[in-house]
């Protein structure tokens, strides 16, 4: 059973009587450890994709199970809950809240679920070291570099360990060097087995993903697995014949 | 998301708009100060007229007073007697639920004088000694009438110390006591003698003044002397009280009444008679013990009623009750306005803060953790411009005071703080509403969005 299950999705917006299908009829599976990104233009559709994926929206038509949930009818609320225990968000402007320090910011996530306040000082702890973070403390969000920026962010979605971690144009406010450095981190938070999605406009970065998924006018254009085509070094699936 | 957690994050974010957050704080510090101390004045001014009440003669003291005949009887007005000593003599004979009967023979337009200075008093009655009680009078130096004064309508007087202040001079100003048992003046032309003086009435902060002056010793005058009105200092009725002249009612009768008529005819009526009763708790059978009596003087006729304190206590607290009306409306007024001013705050506080509230949302806030957030928000402010309110309303107390100097000293009461408290916390729970629906239903994406 694949973790994000996607059949029939569609988002219809109406603007002024005219009715926009932002996503039309997108089946699509996500099995867990997968590293994939979302790739194409700009209004293609590849962030409402991703926002419902993200569970931020909720689809038109069509059915969404994550983790052998249902969710299309879930209220805004559950949507909520389910953000904050099995989605983690890295924004491209990094989306800190620039009044709490990097501690405050990673704990932030853990507040609205409830953790206790010594543990959520140890997991916020954790989570820094793991993004080499673990000196900056106390620093405001505006003391710190882009990149170092973005990796409390990346902290941030890892603290509350969730099951999947979105990624929207996570270096599309980065210098090269940097932006490698910030895939780098993904790269390996996926060889420790989590499930990464990457959305990015820039064929070159979806290129250090196995799996690719392009999205035109709503629609799923062309899927690129490397695995299928036993390129991927590592879970190759060879066909039957 | 607990509730602490909730607290710290909307007083970090007061905290970080101090000026903004003290300007909206403003309006309710000075609802709550002007709730605080419009409650203190009202307290102040209904201590002022019980105490005055008490110094009239207190709550048992029952008013004989005169009232038109009732219309079923007009064909027998002119017949109708008025308060006489006849009526005084069979209260006391037939009234035994009535304790104490005093009959006033007032004397109009009365100049007193001694060596070239003159003055017109309050109050110059022909009394007898049942006054002391009924007046609650205390007799500081010499003594009251006696039998033998009545008997003989003797020109002897007992005055109150405003008299004396006026013909002998103030003790303040002389720094001793000035006591004029013995001396002699005119009223309306003719001698009488003191033969005793009452103590100084006055209210309790007067008197606690009064201590405090005679602490510092005399002071240097400067200036001009400056006469102070009774509206200044000291309430009316302890002016009066104290600018009042007493003689024997019978030589009231002989010297002014039996001489001064035109016609002849001396006027037997008398301008008072006060009636006090055995115990209230029997008032309403005393008076009608008292009307039976006075119908058989009056022969049927029915004019006179009664008029006892608990009617003027009645009167004092309907006053009270207008005052902490008005004062309540246009403290709650003011408070409204300061919760108009939180909402204004608030609603520009969240647009400023969309993208934050977007942020919170996409990690996991659900609508109600926000929703609580900006209601706790603006509960703080409005707790905190309660709390300044209050300590407020003690400087607004003082100044006021200042400015406005009465008998009747505010008195800011706990009942009051709380209710101010109580009233902006609702304030502030209801003015963070609309803001805190309006960033609860914020869609995530369009949050993010915002620039």
């Amino acid at each position: 059973m694949a973790l994000l299950e996607l059949r029939n999705v569609s988002k219809i917006y109406h603007l002024g009587g005219e009715e926009i299908r932002a996503l039309d009829d997108v089946t699509l599976d996500i099995d867990a450890g997968e590293f994939c990104s979302i790739i194409g233009p700009s209004g293609s559709g590849k962030s409402t994709l991703m926002h419902i994926l993200g569970c931020l929206d909720s689809p038109s038509l069509g059915t969404i199970k994550l983790d052998g949930v249902e969710i299309q009818k879930a209220s805004t609320g559950e949507l909520a809950h389910i953000r904050n225990r099995k989605i983690g968000f890295v924004f491209q402007f990094f989306n800190l809240l620039p009044k709490l320090n990097v501690v405050q910011n990673v704990e932030l996530p853990m507040i609205y679920s409830g953790v206790s306040g010594k543990e959520r000082r140890e997991r916020a702890l954790r989570a820094l070291e793991m993004v080499e973070l673990g000196n900056r403390l106390k620093n405001r969000p505006s003391q710190l570099s882009g990149g170092q920026q973005q990796r409390v962010a990346i902290a941030r979605a890892l603290v509350n360990d969730p099951k999947i971690i979105f990624a929207d144009e996570p270096t599309g406010n980065l210098d090269t060097h940097t932006g490698e450095i910030i895939l780098e981190l993904f790269r390996n938070l996926s060889r420790e087995g989590r499930t990464v999605m990457l959305v990015t406009h820039n064929p070159e970065i979806a290129a250090v993903t196995p799996r690719r998924i392009e999205i035109r006018n709503g629609k799923i254009a062309d899927k690129v697995d490397t695995r299928l085509a036993g390129l991927d070094r590592k879970s190759a699936v060879v066909p039957a014949h | 998301m607990n509730l602490f957690n909730t607290i710290v994050i909307g007083l970090k974010e007061i905290w970080s708009h101090k000026f903004r957050s003290v300007l909206t704080m403003l309006g309710i510090i000075l609802g709550v100060a002007s709730l605080v101390g419009m409650a203190a004045i009202v307290k102040g001014m209904e201590n002022g007229m019980k105490e005055a009440m008490v110094a009239m003669g207190g709550v048992d003291k029952v008013l004989l007073r005169v009232q038109p005949v009732p219309a079923w009887q007009d064909h027998l007005a002119d017949q109708a007697p008025g308060r006489t000593m006849d009526d005084v003599q069979a209260l006391r004979k037939s009234a035994p639920l009535i304790r104490l009967v005093s009959p006033e023979m007032g004397i109009e337009d009365v100049t007193v004088s001694r060596a070239g200075k003159s003055f017109r008093p309050e109050y110059c009655s022909g009394v007898w000694k049942e006054i002391l009680d009924m007046n609650l009078h205390t007799l500081a130096h010499g003594r009251f009438f006696n039998e033998i004064d009545e008997e003989e309508a003797r020109s002897v007087c007992v005055i109150g110390t405003g008299i004396r202040d006026e013909l002998f001079g103030k003790p303040e100003d002389v720094g001793h006591e000035i006591i004029p048992i013995g001396e002699e003046i005119q009223i309306n032309g003719q001698p009488f003698t003191i033969i005793g003086m009452f103590t100084k009435y006055m209210s309790e902060q007067d008197a606690k003044e009064a201590a405090l002056k005679a602490r510092e010793g005399p002071q240097k005058q400067v200036g001009p002397k400056r006469q102070k009105g009774w509206g200044r200092k000291g309430g009316w009725a302890f002016w009066s009280k104290n600018n009042t002249i007493y003689i024997p009612l019978y030589t009231a009768w002989v010297k002014f009444r039996a001489v001064g008529d035109l016609n002849g005819v001396p006027d037997p009526r008398l301008t008072d008679i006060n009636l006090k009763v055995a115990s209230l708790d029997q008032l309403e059978p005393a008076l009608q013990q008292a009307r039976n009596v006075l119908l058989v003087t009056h022969h049927g006729i029915e004019d006179f009623t009664f008029q006892t304190q608990e009617n003027q206590l009645e009167n004092i607290n309907k006053q009270i009750q207008n005052a902490r009306l008005s004062g309540g409306i246009i403290a709650a007024i003011s408070l409204l306005v300061g919760g108009i001013g939180i909402m204004n705050i608030m609603l520009a506080s969240i647009n400023e803060r969309i993208r934050a509230i977007g942020i919170c949302k996409a990690i996991g806030a659900t609508p109600a953790a926000i929703f609580i957030q900006i209601l706790v928000e603006s509960l703080v402010v409005s707790l905190i411009g309660a709390l300044l309110g209050v300590f407020a309303s003690y400087g607004f107390v003082e100044g006021l005071q200042l400015v406005t100097p009465s008998a009747n000293t505010p008195i800011i009461t706990p009942m009051a703080m709380i209710i101010g408290v109580a009233f902006s916390a609702a304030v502030g729970v209801i003015a963070g509403l609309i803001p805190a629906l309006k960033a609860a239903r914020l869609d995530p994406i369009q949050a993010l969005r915002y620039e």
